[in-house]
């Protein structure tokens, strides 16, 4: 099952090179379809079925909004014009990386190999079926032990709807 | 917004209403099967999606009549809380969101207290709250004026 | 532990987004694949070999399942994160409106 995982991973990883390169913005955007749709079947390999539901359709409403964003403001980018900033940019991500690989050197020694890891509290909340009643272990989590995440999250998307209405408004009511 | 061809039209006319049942049946088994408020939400907000992006002339009147959203997705969230509110007052422990009701058999559709009410409750608010972020972005694009 | 190194790169490669890329339609993209990429890297650590969704049966033990708490942790993520993006797209409208164009090195009248 291993090897279908770093299939897809490859594929995104493909996908989401050419949408930074790519000339046109409608290409960009397209491609970057190809990592939202690879992460669908990524979570399906995982055992999440919940997850995927949600990533399909929040998917195609966020590709919907971003090809009309940039529907009638077809341009082309120009070319890079210093190659020396550049230059600078690929050395800042090298030295990056390096940095990264070290510390993730060092966490890996307390990280457990891929599909054996058991949380602890994992076995509490799977013998929590019979402490809220619902068969989905996923959603008693989500509004059983941990609804004040959820009140949080509708929060946020409250005050997301409240802020886009906000920042696309003209000017204010004239007289009155 | 230009909208599309009469055949388009039509066949929204016959498929949208099936989407939106279909919303409406992931919410509501949200305890027994894979999906749950979030994904029912989303799938209700497409269907609205699909008419507004089908006709496309007729959304002049979207522009004066469109304050149902907003008590909608308010209505939604105050009901969150009071729902929240109930669990405290009403059950022997002294904790905002208990479980009161009580829990059936694990497996029928009336089981799990009052987790349906809220996969309900949270189906509506993410609806309103998606319906009213596409038509921000794609239809007002030029003005909101309210 | 080839899964999680790969899931690195897909992070750093939203980073190198972020930092080289000139157009405002590329920066929300590189953001976008920089949370898709957490996300994914929450759920491997949750996963158990030759585990099952995490819905009850009579026919699977209790110890035959995946973790079910990063998934409650990441469905409100992914929700979350569509409201991230479509807050900076609202902000990418409302800049292409006053300057007419989407790339940052014109956007500039705040200097001098």
């Amino acid at each position: 099952m291993e090897i279908y995982l770093i299939i897809m991973l490859v594929l995104m990883i493909f996908g989401s090179l050419y949408s930074l390169h790519a000339k046109d913005l409608l290409s960009a955007v397209i491609s970057y379809g190809i990592v939202g749709f690879g992460l669908v079947i990524s979570f399906l390999l995982l055992q999440a079925p919940d997850l995927a539901i949600v990533q399909v359709v929040i998917e195609i409403v966020t590709l919907v909004i971003m090809i009309a964003v940039i529907k009638d403001t077809t341009e082309k980018e120009d070319k890079q014009t210093a190659r020396f900033s550049q230059f600078i940019y690929l050395l800042v991500l090298l030295l990056f990386t390096i940095a990264f690989y070290l510390a993730f050197d060092k966490i890996s020694g307390s990280l457990s190999p891929f599909g054996q890891h058991a949380t602890r509290m994992a076995t509490a909340y799977t013998q929590g079926v019979h402490e809220t009643g619902s068969a989905n272990l996923v959603t008693g989590v989500v509004f059983g032990f941990r609804a004040y995440d959820t009140l949080g999250e509708a929060t946020v998307l409250f005050t997301a709807v409240i802020g886009v209405l906000t920042i696309l408004r003209l000017k204010g009511k004239k007289g009155e | 917004m230009k909208g599309m061809t009469i055949i388009v039209r039509k066949v929204t006319q016959f498929i949208a209403p099936i989407i939106f049942l279909f919303g409406i049946y992931i919410v509501f088994y949200g305890h027994l099967t894979p999906g749950g408020g979030f994904a029912g939400g989303v799938i209700m907000a497409s269907a609205f999606i699909l008419q507004i992006l089908a006709n496309g002339e007729i959304l002049d009147k979207l522009r004066k009549e469109e304050s149902g959203l907003e008590f909608l997705e308010s209505g939604a969230i105050l009901g969150f809380i009071i729902i929240a509110g109930f669990g405290l007052i009403l059950s022997s422990s002294f904790v905002f969101f208990s479980n009161f009701i009580n829990k059936g058999v694990i497996g029928k559709l009336l089981s799990a207290g009052m987790i349906p009410l809220e996969n309900i409750i949270v189906g509506t608010e993410v609806c309103a709250a998606i319906t009213t972020i596409f038509i921000a972005l794609v239809v007002y694009k030029d003005e909101v004026a309210l | 532990m080839i899964p999680f190194i790969l899931c690195l790169i897909l992070f750093l490669i939203g980073l190198y987004g972020i930092i080289t890329q000139k157009n405002l339609i590329k920066i929300i993209i590189g953001l976008a694949i920089m949370e898709y990429s957490v996300n994914l890297f929450l759920i491997m650590i949750g996963y158990v070999d030759g585990g099952t969704a995490p819905i009850f049966a009579e026919k699977f033990h209790i110890g035959s399942y995946v973790d079910p708490l990063p998934q409650a942790m990441i469905l409100t993520a992914i929700v979350i994160g569509l409201a991230t993006t479509a807050l900076l797209l609202a902000m990418a409208i409302r800049l292409y409106r006053k300057y007419g164009t989407f790339d940052i090195r014109k956007i500039n009248s705040l200097k001098g």
